[in-house]
Formats: structure tokens, sequence, C-alpha cells
């Protein structure tokens, strides 16, 4: 893979700092994920602050010779990204909508309110990303992964 | 029916001016009978009045149905190879012939008012001749005349084929045997209980399930007989021995008490077996059947779904095959159990004693009788309850989805008032029908005990003069006992057999609709595709009005052509013909040169992209609904489409980018937003033809110029037919059709045909006039770069 054509640096407010070969530089540049969910790794999005696109990253292991862009990147989308992944359902508050559902996940003991049941999105046949009422996102990469009690809980909202 | 020959003391030359040519005045009397042929088609009427000229073809005929005066008489209107002629027969039924033979200038037109047509002859100099007709001849007329333009151009008949419909001569389109014009007017009969044996295609793969699934009916039934009819020496050899001091003989008692424990544990086996075996194929049934029928609406052509309400299909597919598969786990399975367990029941009371069965079966007949009455009093009265609640379901279909309209007029109270209305009729329909309902079951156990009370009043008589034992008359009472109850499930059966067949109807009629797109048997292969279009001749009507009256068109590959025209003026259904949503009713749509008819539908729908006014996206992600054309294109592949749409900012934006699922709430996308997803999907099947109807009409201006930078990426290399109701939008195009009603009235460049000051120029001063500052910014001056282009 060829070295990306342009560069990438943090100034002195944290932001991100895009040169292009061609000397323009951007400030307060995101990246965006294309596929957060089916490929978070392929297809990268450098945007400026008016939403416009102005590198793209076909994919993060293409950065693999640019060790220094690559953990920018990734520390500023590990600062962006927040999916906690469920571990275990302790409690839900009742099997109608909106129910608050007590829950560890990797990121520690919480609890959220599911709106309706139209928030738990089927990603495929075993994984689940649920949306709270706030619009936090919460993951289960595998239900059958979960113990018994979680996993009779959970099929009383799919 | 006198034999009307083309005898000259007949003949009639009216209005044949004297410098028309001179009419034939050949009698046939002389010639050999039975010279050519006449079609079988032609009435009865008057296959015995016309004869024909030797070796004469009729190329179209028709049975104009007003005299001149507009009163109803039959006249016969056939043009041959040889001449136009009619025969209308003269009140003392004798026929009059009229007949012109073939001369330069002879034409004819037609034209209609107020349900009446008329159809006129000229030549250059005269009119002459006038038919009237009412609109119902109106597709015949119309292949008089077209056959009439093809005498006059002597062109060989053998270029017809097409075939048309037995009842009203409606031309078919090819392959297709339904008539869309007697399809319109509609047989409307009856559902027949027949139609459920029609279920039997969906029941044969499973007709070792059924009739294990019987077997196991019949032994469940035999042993909920067993008990009753332990009851006969248990009373005899134990309890009335007993009562009169005789030592109870403990195993003869563990015996019967064993027989009736197991009689019990086998009749639950067994009907769980049963019932669980029927339910499993009978929910087998009904997913086949909504599968089969889903399957077939898909292949079925646009034109089927223009005259079907959507919720009446989604219904007929959901809950009807729902209604169909209960019928047959639940109330068919009942109703067989039941219809065994009565005729078991009678052999075994025979067995017994036969005056005592006779007794017992006698007030069988009264019950069900009565109970019938009583249910068909209901079932009128459940049906208005049905309207009722159909009329609630109605209220509430008008009012959520036009919520925004309700709001913005604040009508909410009235909407409310309308639903109060409705909820109220329903109130009043089940009050009545609750009156009735609540006496029904009390009845019904009314019955059976008068009919228990014959049956102890004849037993204790009968047991007094000891004709038959304590034990048998219990026996005997257990057992009607059994079925008296079954009774008011079994009078059921008739309304929910009506029900499920009306049901089985309303599926079939979808089953059994042929495509009127058919696909061909032997599909022709197109390689390569150029993307030239012609469209030869092509009719296409809906029911008897003609929407497009024979268009002749060739589109060059590459080339963009932009439609032009006030709506209804056939626009969208020349692209329908093109997308081969229809079939032309006459003529051809020919891609590459080859008829579109001969490819495989699908086949041929992968050239095309079609990018509509409202993009229909579907439930799904971004990505998936980009990708719907072509599912296995890569990621890379709908980014790149996506970004030549200008469409890849504004979905990175989206808070899972191209994951984000479209129409989940809070997601919704812009107008815009969305027509630049359905450019993206166009793109991405990249295909050789494509379509733009009315594609940049629904948004505002600003966003129309962004679709438009969008559209201008997407047109690049391709056939390209665009309908725009803003002239602005068709700067690009390299050529400019202007239809109306139904046909091409002008065509060329945009400054070709302002320089015209025909029908182009007026739409174009229409929409100038309106003050749009829009219009007069709008790069008109691009267009001169179109005219070099299409007049190379």
């Amino acid at each position: 893979m060829k070295p990306p054509d342009f560069q990438l640096s943090r100034n002195a407010f944290g932001r991100l700092v895009l040169t292009t070969r061609d000397g323009h530089v951007y400030e307060n540049i995101v990246p965006v994920r294309a596929f957060p969910i089916s490929a978070p790794n392929d297809g990268l999005a450098l945007i400026d602050q008016e939403g416009h696109e102005r590198a793209w990253i076909g994919s993060l292991s293409a950065l693999e010779s640019d060790t220094e862009t690559r953990a920018l990147i990734e520390t500023t989308l590990a600062e962006r990204e927040f999916t906690p992944r469920i571990l275990r359902l302790h409690h839900v508050s009742t099997f109608a909508t909106p129910s608050t559902w007590r829950i560890s996940t990797d990121r520690g003991e919480t609890s959220f309110v599911l709106k309706s049941e139209e928030d738990i999105r089927l990603l495929s046949a075993s994984s689940l990303l649920i949306t709270d009422r706030d619009g936090v996102q919460y993951r289960i990469p595998n239900i059958a992964a979960l113990d018994k009690h979680s996993k009779r809980l959970l099929d009383r909202f799919l | 029916m006198p034999k009307c020959a083309l005898a000259a003391k007949f003949f009639y030359s009216a209005a044949v001016g004297a410098k028309a040519s001179p009419v034939m005045t050949q009698t046939l009397e002389a010639l050999p009978s039975a010279t050519a042929a006449l079609p079988a088609s032609l009435p009865a009427a008057w296959q015995t009045s016309v004869s024909l000229l030797p070796n004469e073809k009729i190329l179209g005929w028709a049975v104009v149905d007003l005299d001149a005066r507009l009163r109803f008489a039959q006249e016969l209107l056939v043009v041959t190879d040889q001449r136009l002629f009619s025969c209308a027969l003269s009140p003392e039924n004798k026929p009059v012939y009229r007949e012109w033979g073939r001369h330069d200038g002879l034409r004819l037109s037609h034209y209609d008012h107020a349900g009446v047509g008329t159809l006129e002859l000229f030549d250059d100099h005269a009119r002459l001749h006038r038919w009237r007709y009412t609109l119902a001849q109106d597709v015949a007329i119309l292949r008089v005349i077209q056959a009439f333009s093809q005498w006059q151009e002597i062109r060989s008949a053998d270029e017809e084929s097409a075939t048309s419909c037995p009842v009203c001569g409606t031309p078919l389109s090819t392959d297709s045997d339904e008539c869309t014009n007697c399809a319109v007017s509609g047989n409307i009969a009856p559902p027949s209980t027949w139609i459920l044996f029609r279920l039997w295609r969906f029941a044969r793969p499973y007709k070792g399930s059924l009739l294990l699934g019987f077997v196991l009916m019949l032994a469940s039934t035999a042993a909920s007989m067993v008990a009753p009819y332990l009851i006969m020496p248990l009373t005899d050899e134990v309890l009335v021995p007993a009562e009169k001091g005789v030592p109870v003989d403990v195993g003869l008692v563990a015996l019967y008490l064993g027989g009736l424990f197991a009689s019990a544990l086998l009749a639950w086996g067994l009907g769980w077996g049963k019932t669980y075996l029927l339910a499993l194929v009978s929910e087998r049934i009904g997913a086949d059947l909504r599968t089969a029928s889903f399957e077939h609406l898909m292949h079925l052509s646009l034109e089927y779904f223009g005259g079907k309400r959507t919720g009446d299909l989604m219904a007929r597919i959901s809950s009807e095959s729902d209604r169909i598969c209960v019928f047959l786990s639940l109330h068919l399975l009942d109703f067989a159990t039941d219809v065994l367990m009565i005729t078991m029941t009678a052999v075994v009371l025979f067995w017994i004693n036969p005056w005592l069965a006779l007794v017992t079966l006698l007030p069988l007949p009264f019950i069900a009788w009565m109970i019938f009455l009583v249910r068909e009093r209901l079932r009128t009265g459940f049906e208005k309850i049905g309207r009722a609640w159909s009329e609630v379901t109605n209220v509430l279909a008008d009012t959520i989805p036009g919520i925004r309209v309700v709001k913005a007029f604040a009508q909410e109270a009235r909407e409310t008032k309308r639903f109060q209305e409705a909820n109220r009729h329903n109130l009043v329909a089940n009050d009545r029908v609750n009156r009735l309902w609540s006496l029904f079951s009390p009845t019904v156990s009314l019955l059976t005990e008068i009919g228990l009370l014959v049956v102890w009043i004849f037993g204790i008589w009968q047991v007094s003069q000891s004709h038959i034992s304590t034990g048998m008359l219990l026996a005997a009472l257990a057992y009607i006992g059994r079925f008296y109850t079954r009774l008011d499930s079994m009078s059921r059966i008739v309304s929910v057999t009506q029900k499920a067949a009306a049901g089985a109807k309303r599926i079939f009629d979808i089953l059994d609709h042929v495509s009127n797109v058919p696909e061909p048997a032997n599909p022709a292969q197109l390689p390569t595709v150029r993307g030239q279009i012609e469209l030869r001749h092509a009719v296409f009507r809906y029911g008897n009005q003609t929407v497009l009256r024979g268009i002749n068109l060739s589109i060059a590959p590459g080339e963009m052509i932009g439609l032009v025209g006030h709506s209804g003026s056939g626009k969208s259904t020349l692209v329908n013909l093109i997308c081969r949503f229809y079939d032309a009713a006459e003529g051809a749509v020919l891609l590459d040169g080859v008829d579109i008819r001969t490819l495989s539908v699908v086949d041929y729908r992968r050239h095309i992209g079609l990018v509509l006014q409202d993009p229909f996206l579907f439930f799904g992600t971004v990505a998936e609904n980009i990708a719907y054309g072509r599912p296995g294109a890569t990621r890379e592949d709908i980014i790149a489409a996506a970004r030549a749409a200008h469409a890849h900012e504004f979905i990175l934006r989206l808070p899972h980018g191209y994951d984000s699922r479209v129409g989940e709430r809070g997601q919704g996308l812009s107008g815009g937003e969305r027509q630049r997803i359905s450019i993206a999907r166009a793109l991405l099947i990249d295909p050789k033809i494509l379509i733009l109807d009315e594609a940049t009409s629904s948004v505002d201006t600003e966003t129309e110029k962004e679709i438009q930078t969008a559209l201008d990426n997407l047109v690049r290399g391709r056939t390209t037919i665009a309908i725009a109701h803003r002239l602005s939008t068709l700067h690009k195009a390299d050529r400019l059709l202007v239809m109306d009603r139904g046909q091409i009235v002008e065509e060329g460049a945009h400054e070709m045909l302002i320089a015209r000051r025909g029908a182009y120029f007026r739409l174009y001063e229409a929409q100038a006039r309106r003050v749009d500052t829009e219009f007069v910014s709008t790069p008109w001056n691009n267009a001169v770069s179109a005219t070099d282009r299409s007049s190379k």
C-alpha cells in the first residue's frame, strides 16, 4: 500500500489538522467511518468542519506503514465512539416499553431506558444494536454468548 | 335473414360524389358462393348476410351500432384488401350496402363526444359518409381505421398477428389471454364452496401427513367412545348388584376403571397427535399459499397493481391465507371429528339397543335445525358488525396518514367526531347482535336438556319394562351429552366454510391472474446493449381509453430525450412502455432492433435505471438501498456511486454512515437526500438506458441544482429519457418531444421549437410568465450546445 497523500497532525487545541499534498491545510478534521457496523475498519473519511470530505482512507490496515497517522485516527475515533458491549442483563423493570434495563457492559455497570422495541436493531441473526432513550448505543455481538437469565429477559423484547 | 348478396338493385351509392372513383358494382350472385372465408369471429347475424368477392381478404371489421339519427341500429363496417363497405338492414329487413373502392385521398377520421363516436369518410373534396356509434365499439372502430390505413398503404396483411378478445374484440397483447377491456367490467359470480377443493394443489405435498392425521383422528375419536361404553357394564355388573347387597368384585371394578383411565389416556395421546399434526400441516399449507401468491404477485405487471388498492392486496395475502389456515386447522378438523363422533355414537347406540338409539338420535335433527336457524340470524348481525368495524378502520386509515392535513386545518375535533360516529355505529350493531347472541348458548343448553329429557322419559319407561338395563340408559345419556354440545360448533361450519371459500377465491384471483407482461418462452439474448430504442406505432389503452395513439420514435444510443407535455398527455405511459411495466396493445418497442417482448423481463430491466419523482427507499441501511439493484456490489462500488450522486458527504454525516437505517425514526432523510440515494442506486447498476421521471420536481430549486449535477453524472453516455414539468431541467436534452393527448406533436431542440412558436413555445411561455427568477436565470444558452449536438 502506498503511503497516504496527506499528513495528519494534532494541534495545540487537540484537534486534527490535515495537510493535503497540494498544500491545503484543514483544521478540525474528524474521521468518520463509512460502515461503522458492517465494516468498521474499511472506508474512513476525513471530514472538515463544513462536512466536506477532504481525504479518504480505503482501509485502516492500509495505514500500516504510517503508524503515527493510524494512531492519531484511532485515538480520535475512540474518543468519539461510545458503544458499550452488553455482557449481562440483570433486571428489566417491565416487559412493556418504556422499560429500564439494568446491565453490565464492558465499560461497567449501568442502566438505561429502552423507549420502544423498535430501538432494538437486529444486525444479524445473533447480534443486536440497542439504542436507549438518549441515543446511546449498546451492542450485543453474540446473543448466544449471553447467560441464560439475560437471554430469557432479552427474548421477551425480540 | 334474407341472403344479402351485393345485388345491384339494393346497391346504394350514397354520398359518393361524381369525382370519387367509380364504385364497384359487380353482383355476387353471378359468382360461385363462399369465395372467401368470413372470419369466424364475425357475429352470426352477419355471417349469412355478407359475402365476399373472390380472393377478398377481410382486414378489419366493426359493428356500428347507431344510425344517422342516433337510434340503435346495427351496421357492419368492413375493410378488405379491395374495398371498404358497410351493410345495414333496412326497416323491411333488406340489406343496404354502401361501398367504396380504393382511391387516393380517401381517409377516415373519428372523434367522440358525450359517449357517441363519429367516424367520417372523406376524399379530397367532400365527406363521403358518416357513421355513428357508442363508445363500446370504439376499440373495434380503431381497428377498422388501422386496417383502413393499412389497406391504403397496401401493406401486406401478414404483419397483423394480434389476436383479439373473443368477448369484446379488444386486441390482446401477445401471450396474454386476459382482456383488459373485459377485466374492467368484471365477471362477478359468488364464490362457490367448490373453490376450496382447489386448495388440494397446496395440500398435495403433505398427503402422507394428512392421511396419518386422519387415521389419528379416527383412532382418537374411537378411543373417546370407550369411556361411555364402560359405564354400561360398570352400572349393570357392579353398581346395581352392589345396591342389592352383592359384595363388590374388586378385580372387576379395577378392570373397568383401569379401562376408563386407559381409554382417557389413549384419547389424550391420540388427540394431541392429531391436532398437532394437522395444525402443522395446515400452517404449512397456509404458508405455501402466502408464498405462492406473493411470488405470483411480484411477477404481475404494474397494470395489475394500478387497478388494485394496496390494502386490499395486503389483506388478501396476509389475512385471507390466515383465515383459510384457521379454517383447515380448526373448523374443518372439529367438524370432521364431530361427524365421526356422531356416526360412531349412532353405530354404538344401535348396537346396544336400536330403539334406544332411535329415541336418542330423534331430537338431533330438530336441535340441529333450531341451532342453524338462530345462527343464520346471528350471521347477518355479524356481517353488520363487520361493516361497522371496517368503517372504524376506514376512519383510522384515512386520518393517520393524513394527520398533517388534519392538524394544518385544525380538524382534530371533526375527525374525532367522525371516529366517534363510526364507533357508535359499531356499538349499535354489536348491541343488536348481543341481544340474540346472549340468548344463544342458553338456548343450546335448553335444547340439549330437552333432548336428554326425552331420552330419560323413554329410558325410564324402557327400564321399567325391563327392555334395557340401567347401564344401557346411562351409557346412552353419556353418549348424547357429548355431542349435543358439539352441535353448536357444527352449525358454525356453514358460515366459516363460506368465509373460507370467499378467502380462497380472493387468493386464487391473484394466482389465476396471468401477467400482462409475460416472460417469453425462449427469451432472445442480448449480450451487449447499445441503448438504441425504437417505438413502432405503439398504442396503449387503459380499458377503452386510448392513452398512446401510435407513437413512432427512434432514440439513438447515448441520446438524451426530454419529454414535455401537460399531465395526462401520455409521457409516463410512454416511459412505462419502455420500461416494460406494460406491454403495448399494438405496435412494438425495440431495443437495439429487438422487440423487448422477446427478451426476458428481468434481463431487460437490468439495463434500465429508473429515477422517480418520489424515490422509494426500502427499510434497510443506506448501503443496502444503494445496492438494491446489485446486491453483490462491493463497498467501494457503493461509495463510488454515492460520490457520483453527490450523496457521499451527507451519508457520512448520518450517525452510522452507510450503515444507517433509512426510515428509522429520527433518521428521516430529506426529499433531496432520498433522491440522491436513488440516483446512486440507478448509477450502481450502470444501466444503458436511464429514465428520469420528474426526478427533480419534488424538491426546492437549491436541492434541484445539487440533484441536477448528480444527474449530469448519471446521464453521461447513457440513453436517457427525462420527463420534466420544469422545462429548465431539460437543458441538457439533445432533443425535446412535446406530447399531447397520446401523440408526439412536436420534436426538436429547444431553440428550434421556440422558433416554431407551436405547442412547446406555449408551454415555455406559460412557465416563463410565472414570476419566477429561476426561469429567467436558468442558463438556457446551454440548450444551444444541445442543439449543436442534435443537429449533427
